[in-house]
């Protein structure tokens, strides 16, 4: 029986706590007495038989009929899945998308639909290369249906495939991918790693266009939204679902397939990332020494193929499938199941440590903009209630935070942190100053629709992602990040722990309380 | 007197060839500059007049020619041994005027030589054949293409040379209003100016024009200074290597300005075209209408043919010596190289027909080009001034003089 999640009370005898920075991880001694330490509940247990459930949940769906009965032979079927941006780590194959589309496609043979297409729903991301998408959908799809053109990645600058739906009673556009639209049954494959996806937002944003996009990714719903894991106070997810019901009345059959799995991230010999450190057996602390020390030693490329080469030895906690709104209202459960940690009210300092990875940096670098994106967007937003920190107080990272983009998928990212940043840090201001020259710049569009890189209005999504937690938070620290890329960020550098919590002092005083954000794995804290 | 001469002398430019490639420091001690009595130059003939030598500055051509790496071009053009330093404010010695301050315009022109002008009016510099300063001159005065660089006139590193009334103009204004340290940068403003003046037909009847700047020590920040003056209606975008760099160029009215690695990104945000490969080669489908390369660097001509549009123009600012370049750019885009050598006589876009000094003189007041001053020298401190000329930009300097005033 997994452990539920657990808040440790840092006292003398509390061995250093584990902080990711980056390609790299370090332990640091938080003050005792005045610190917490959030940890996640222990990974589920996994489905057996996972194939089985699935095909169990085609056959027993969620307020729709069975799927067998919803595919005619001279029907339009549309298959949609995420993208690279989950799971992170990728997960170790058969990925859970290859084995719902497989499971499709056998019940759409058997009834004899043959015009079928699959699309991966990337929204504004990079397209996924060609090895991606194997990983993800197996040799099998991919062979079958890339050579023929019905395998095939959304193009949200593709305007001969961009249909408008309707428009919300808010007024806000509903434009998603031409086939999808057109298409008597559109079937979402998804995988759900955080209460943030799934749902309406699976199509409503994978197969959008930047103007639909727009509606909701923008300074004033992130700075509403609260938190980006709740989706019932949270503003960007109160326009995806009038989107979604819109959809529901106006657009194609959507019949949603969602997965949750546990937080098994991590094999050997990284296994004790996801232990609590008192226990730590001798071959964890021997791992995590010898880890530590041959990274240090190696070169920021080498380090990031070898993390980024990791596959999760995930399991499926639960498969469910059917009407979208029904279907992700349980997602939720199974998922909060897994990653909800009751914590008791808000602390003046919250500390985290930045990993390897982000949503937008699968198989590339974790430039500055997806640090503050990952910490102020993604972590400081792992919550329900109220925030682990309170308003004014003090987010500290650990990363390091060096000025390194890969030029393929992250072109705008690099302009963005030349040209925006050398600006403006505030949302508002670059929404209405910069957003449109980046969105509509011809070389970018180019590059989104022919190569690998992320659309260019990408980086200012990425940093209203962090909006809220930028409003909230009275001052943010780096530790261990590039003293000049971390001031044009808008934070402080600090070159250790102990002077990040001296720099604190200014803000919150010099005995503040503490909460330390356990990552890996993951955890919502559930803040009363 | 005693003054910094540089005589023909093969090995010691070989070793400051050799030498200044690890130590600019160490290329002065054994190169071919040498603090020594010579003898005073004798007065070459009519029109010519005394100058003592106040301040004079150390040019980026200076450092070629005392570390070993100018042109072997030039060896037809100037005659040993000969006193270096075009970059003068000084007063007149003799005569009525004695006291009288000026600031020496260098090229050693028609009328300093006894041959007509190429037109009325004309300028040293100005005409399309340099046959006049190949020769000795009528009053002896050998080849050299200016002041500086010429056996027979000395020149401003020592504390008096002889300048022809063509060369010099008379500053009337009190010292408060225009003192030295703004009047010894008139001569690079000049050059910056002149350089700046070549974009205006390439961007005259352009929408949105781009000129792009590669380099801002002082001919690049005179350039910028020049372009913001003088050619209305442009974009200014800049790639400086230092701090203090960019913290100028802005100030002399750079609308952009980036370090010089990510000049290429700046000049496409402005134009909006693509760049080329990806993003990773940094080339432009199409880029800026003008680049000045104020740099003069196989790397930074390279560049600049990079980020200039097809049929733009490259004006080069910085003297280039020896380079290696893939012109295979310039031949598809059908880039004018354009050089861009002291100054002359200017037509700007109103019509208006005047020289660059006068506009200099303008220039260096309305920008208070005294604060490019870093640091001055006295002669016999000839080995710092020139290792923290040489170093100027990571120094935090940009412009290194000599300081006469004192010693005079």
């Amino acid at each position: 029986m997994p452990r539920p999640g657990f808040v440790l009370d840092v006292d003398r005898s509390t061995p250093p706590t584990l902080f990711w920075r980056g390609e790299g991880f370090s332990l640091e001694r938080l003050p005792a007495d005045r610190s917490r330490i959030i940890y996640p509940p222990e990974p589920l247990a996994g489905l057996d038989n996972l194939d089985g459930h699935i095909r169990d949940a085609l056959l027993n769906p969620l307020d729709m009929d069975p799927l067998p009965e919803l595919l005619k032979p001279d029907m339009k079927l549309t298959i949609c899945f995420d993208d690279a941006s989950l799971s992170l780590p990728k997960m170790q194959q058969p990925d859970n998308r290859q084995r719902i589309v497989e499971a499709v496609l056998d019940m759409a043979a058997e009834a004899g639909v043959d015009d079928v297409h699959i699309i991966a729903a990337l929204g504004l991301h990079r397209r996924m290369h060609e090895y991606e998408l194997r990983h993800v959908l197996g040799d099998r799809i991919v062979d079958a249906f890339l050579p023929k053109g019905f395998l095939y990645q959304h193009d949200a600058e593709d305007p001969d495939n961009i249909t408008v739906i309707g428009h919300t009673d808010e007024g806000e556009v509903l434009e998603i991918n031409k086939r999808a639209a057109e298409s008597d049954l559109v079937v979402y494959a998804n995988i759900n790693q955080v209460a943030m996806d799934g749902g309406w937002k699976s199509l409503t944003t994978g197969l959008a266009s930047y103007r639909c996009l727009s509606e909701h990714h923008n300074p004033a719903s992130l700075q509403n939204t609260r938190s980006l894991m709740d989706r019932h106070h949270s503003a960007l997810h109160k326009s995806i679902w009038r989107m979604g019901e819109l959809l529901r009345d106006s657009g194609p059959t959507v019949f949603q397939v969602e997965t949750t799995i546990n937080t098994e991230a991590f094999p050997s010999p990284f296994e004790f990332l996801a232990k609590r450190e008192w226990e730590w057996t001798a071959r964890d602390r021997g791992l995590f020494l010898a880890s530590s020390k041959s990274l240090n030693k190696l070169p920021n490329r080498t380090k990031r193929k070898l993390f980024h080469k990791i596959e999760a030895p995930y399991r499926t906690t639960s498969v469910q499938a059917g009407f979208t709104a029904t279907v992700h209202e349980r997602t939720l459960e199974n998922v909060y199941q897994q990653h909800l940690v009751e914590v008791d009210g808000q602390t003046d300092i919250l500390t985290m440590g930045i990993p390897f990875i982000s949503p937008y940096n699968p198989e590339s670098i974790m430039n500055p903009i997806l640090v503050m994106c990952m910490g102020l967007g993604y972590l400081f937003n792992m919550y329900r209630g109220k925030p682990l920190v309170r308003e004014g107080g003090v987010v500290i990272m650990t990363h390091p935070t060096y000025e390194e983009f890969h030029p393929v998928h992250h072109p705008s990212y690099i302009d963005f942190f030349d040209e925006v940043l050398a600006d403006t840090n505030d949302p508002a201001v670059m929404s209405t100053k910069w957003e449109k020259k980046y969105a509509e710049d011809e070389w970018y569009r180019h590059l989104y629709r022919t190569s690998y890189a992320y659309h260019g209005v990408h980086p200012f999504y990425a940093w209203y992602w962090g909006a809220h937690g930028q409003q909230h938070a009275g001052k943010v620290i780096i530790v261990g990040g590039y003293a000049a890329t971390v001031r044009k960020l808008g934070f402080t550098p600090a070159s250790t722990m102990n002077d990040a919590l001296e720099i604190a002092s200014d803000t919150v005083g010099r005995s503040p309380t503490i909460s330390h954000l356990h990552v890996p794995g993951v955890l919502v804290a559930d803040v009363k | 007197m005693k003054a910094l001469q540089i005589r023909r002398n093969i090995a010691r430019f070989g070793a400051a060839r050799v030498v200044g490639a690890v130590s600019p420091s160490g290329a002065t001690k054994v190169g071919p500059l040498e603090y020594r009595t010579i003898e005073d130059p004798e007065r070459p003939g009519d029109g010519w007049h005394r100058v003592r030598t106040r301040l004079a500055g150390i040019c980026g051509s200076d450092l070629s020619l005392i570390g070993g790496r100018a042109s072997t071009y030039f060896e037809s053009w100037v005659s040993f041994p000969f006193v270096p330093g075009h970059e003068v404010v000084g007063e007149l010695v003799d005569g009525d005027e004695a006291g009288t301050r000026v600031v020496l315009e260098p090229v050693l022109g028609h009328a300093a030589r006894d041959f007509p002008l190429p037109f009325d009016g004309a300028r040293p510099a100005d005409g399309d054949d340099y046959a006049h300063l190949a020769v000795t001159s009528q009053d002896g005065v050998e080849p050299a293409i200016q002041t500086g660089f010429c056996c027979s006139t000395g020149g401003g590193w020592a504390p008096w040379f002889w300048a022809h009334e063509s060369q010099l103009h008379r500053l009337n204004l009190p010292i408060n209003d225009l003192p030295d340290e703004r009047a010894v940068l008139i001569e690079p403003f000049a050059g910056g100016i002149h350089a700046a003046l070549l974009a205006a037909p390439i961007v005259e009847g352009r929408a949105n024009p781009v000129v792009a700047v590669l380099g801002a020590g002082t001919m690049g920040l005179a350039a910028i200074a020049g372009l913001r003056r003088y050619i209305p209606d442009i974009r200014i975008v800049v790639g400086a290597r230092y701090p203090h760099q960019r913290e100028l160029a802005l100030a002399f009215g750079a609308d952009v300005v980036v370090t010089a690695t990510e000049l290429d990104r700046a000049v496409r945000r402005e134009v909006g075209c693509h760049m080329l490969g990806g993003g990773e080669s940094g080339a432009l489908s199409s880029g800026a209408d003008v680049t000045i390369d104020a740099v003069g660097s196989s790397r930074s001509i390279a560049d600049s043919l990079r980020i200039t549009r097809p049929r733009g123009r490259v004006v080069l600012l910085g003297m280039p010596a020896h380079v290696e370049l893939d012109l295979t750019g310039l031949w598809h885009r059908e880039i004018d190289l354009k050089g861009a050598y002291t100054y002359g006589t200017e037509t700007l876009s109103d019509g208006t027909v005047t020289d660059t000094f006068h506009l200099a003189i303008d220039t260096v007041t309305a920008v208070e080009a005294e604060r490019l001053l870093s640091a001055t020298y006295s002669l016999d401190e000839h080995l710092d001034a020139i290792d923290h000329a040489a170093t100027a930009g990571r120094r935090g300097a940009i412009k290194i003089a000599f300081d006469l005033r004192e010693s005079n």
